[in-house]
């Protein structure tokens, strides 16, 4: 699976990554974390506030660190 | 009302388990559980009132943990500084806590997409009364400026039009409204409200006539703007979530600077003799108001840290006008914003943005001082 986290490296953006790692972790996902801090990237996902995290090229959460649980449930 | 709400809705305990079963199975089967809405409204009423009866029993509190339990002498210069502190800052914590749970369940309503959507193709003049008005209550933070800012002008939001949102959505907000109005009654707090939406319809429409399109840094406009997709169909339980998350996130951010904020305030309560600040802030000091804008505007603060020292300054004899100009032009202008603006805004039109709006915050300032 293909975890993508955007945000142009503020601290929630980190928050977001290791919360993500966690989960995908806890489920026993194969997966593979990219951090895409460019700006244009960021944009052509039509996200306008970051972190947000992408699975699989679709936006799932965006302007927010949810928890490791909630995260899992988006991931499973 | 901190203890009431947390059993709730904090990710353990067994009282939550109805709540995912709500989250998981959608409004309709929320509708049939009825006792769990009991519940809700049983717990929210007997939070709302154990938060009434603090509130109302601030006073005699701080009071008496002053002179009787610090034992300090009524009438002296530390006795008032310490009577302050310990009446506002669980006043406005409390405010705060509630009013934010409050926004938070409106801000689960609107979207950045939402308002983009409303937004996109609007005519200049009403699209700028508009765009201040969702500056209110669309989710913003500073540090999402940027995409938001793409976002805007690469979907047919004009370049005035989102101007008119950037200005009104830092400035206008629910933590400045509420203060405001806890500390200093609903006429200034609707003072500010009117005139912050006026100052963020008269720069956004400024800009806009200068046709600034060209200052706007030459890759914003070819960035492709894609679609996120994400619609979130929420239903009460996860609203009243939300609430919480942003009580979690917003008061645990800011409740140390609103304490070192009403620390000076304290400070000055107690120790700078009354009209003191009368002959330098006050009204017949013209230079007071421009003065104010330029101390304000490199300054960073969010409303909350900000307040108490703006009562502090009232309270000793400084022009409203002069406070309120002061206030605005920390929040709404700060020297981190022109940094990140910077990426996306030609010098010339951050210069010009930062000048415009500045000018209406001094206006606002005279204006007050004249009718005050």
């Amino acid at each position: 699976m293909k975890l993508q986290i955007l945000g142009t490296g503020c601290a929630k953006c980190n928050a977001l990554t290791q919360a993500t790692e966690q989960a995908a972790k806890a489920l026993g996902l194969p997966y593979e974390l990219e951090k895409v801090t460019d700006l244009k990237k960021i944009m052509s996902f039509g996200v306008m506030m970051t972190p947000a995290l992408v699975v699989d090229g679709k936006v799932k959460v965006s302007g927010k660190v949810p928890s490791v649980d909630d995260i899992k449930k988006l991931l499973a | 009302m901190n203890s009431q709400l947390q059993p709730h809705v904090a990710a353990t305990g067994p009282a939550v388990e109805t709540l995912k079963q709500g989250l998981a199975v959608g409004p309709i089967a929320v509708a049939a559980s009825k006792p769990g809405w009991r519940k809700y409204l049983l717990w929210g009423f007997a939070g709302l009132m154990v938060w009434w009866l603090i509130y109302r029993n601030l006073a005699p509190f701080a009071a008496w943990f002053t002179y009787s339990l610090c034992g300090l002498v009524k009438g002296s210069h530390l006795g008032a500084a310490v009577e302050f502190f310990m009446f506002e800052s669980p006043k406005v914590l409390l405010l705060l806590t509630l009013i934010v749970f409050g926004v938070g369940i409106v801000r689960s309503f609107f979207t950045p997409e939402r308002t983009r959507r409303i937004l996109s193709g609007r005519r200049e003049s009403v699209g700028n009364v508009l765009a201040a008005l969702l500056g209110i209550v669309t989710p913003f933070c500073s540090c999402s400026a940027v995409p938001l800012f793409i976002g805007f002008v690469t979907t047919g939001v004009p370049l005035g039009v989102t101007f008119s949102f950037l200005v009104s959505a830092p400035m206008v907000n629910e933590v400045a409204l509420v203060l405001l109005f806890g500390l200093f009654g609903w006429k200034v707090a609707g003072l500010y409200l009117i005139t912050g939406l006026i100052i963020a319809i008269f720069s956004g429409w400024v800009i806009g006539r200068l046709r600034m399109e060209k200052h706007v840094e030459d890759w914003v406009y070819a960035t492709k703007t894609g679609e996120a997709g994400l619609e979130e169909k929420l239903d009460w339980p996860a609203r009243i979530r939300a609430g919480w998350d942003s009580v979690k996130d917003i008061v645990g951010r800011v409740w140390f600077y609103v304490l070192i904020g009403i620390a000076v305030g304290a400070g000055i309560h107690g120790y700078v003799p009354e009209n003191f600040m009368a002959s330098i802030m006050g009204k017949n000091a013209w230079w007071s108001v421009p003065l104010a804008v330029l101390l304000g505007v490199p300054m960073y603060s969010n409303a909350a840290g900000i307040i108490p020292i703006v009562q502090a300054l009232l309270g000793k004899g400084a022009a409203l006008g002069t406070v309120l100009a002061f206030m605005m032009s920390v929040i709404a202008l700060s020297l981190p914003e022109a940094i990140i603006l910077r990426k996306v805004l030609k010098p010339r039109l951050i210069a010009t943005f930062f000048g415009v709006v500045a000018l209406g915050i001094m206006l606002v300032g005279y204006l007050f001082n004249w009718i005050m």
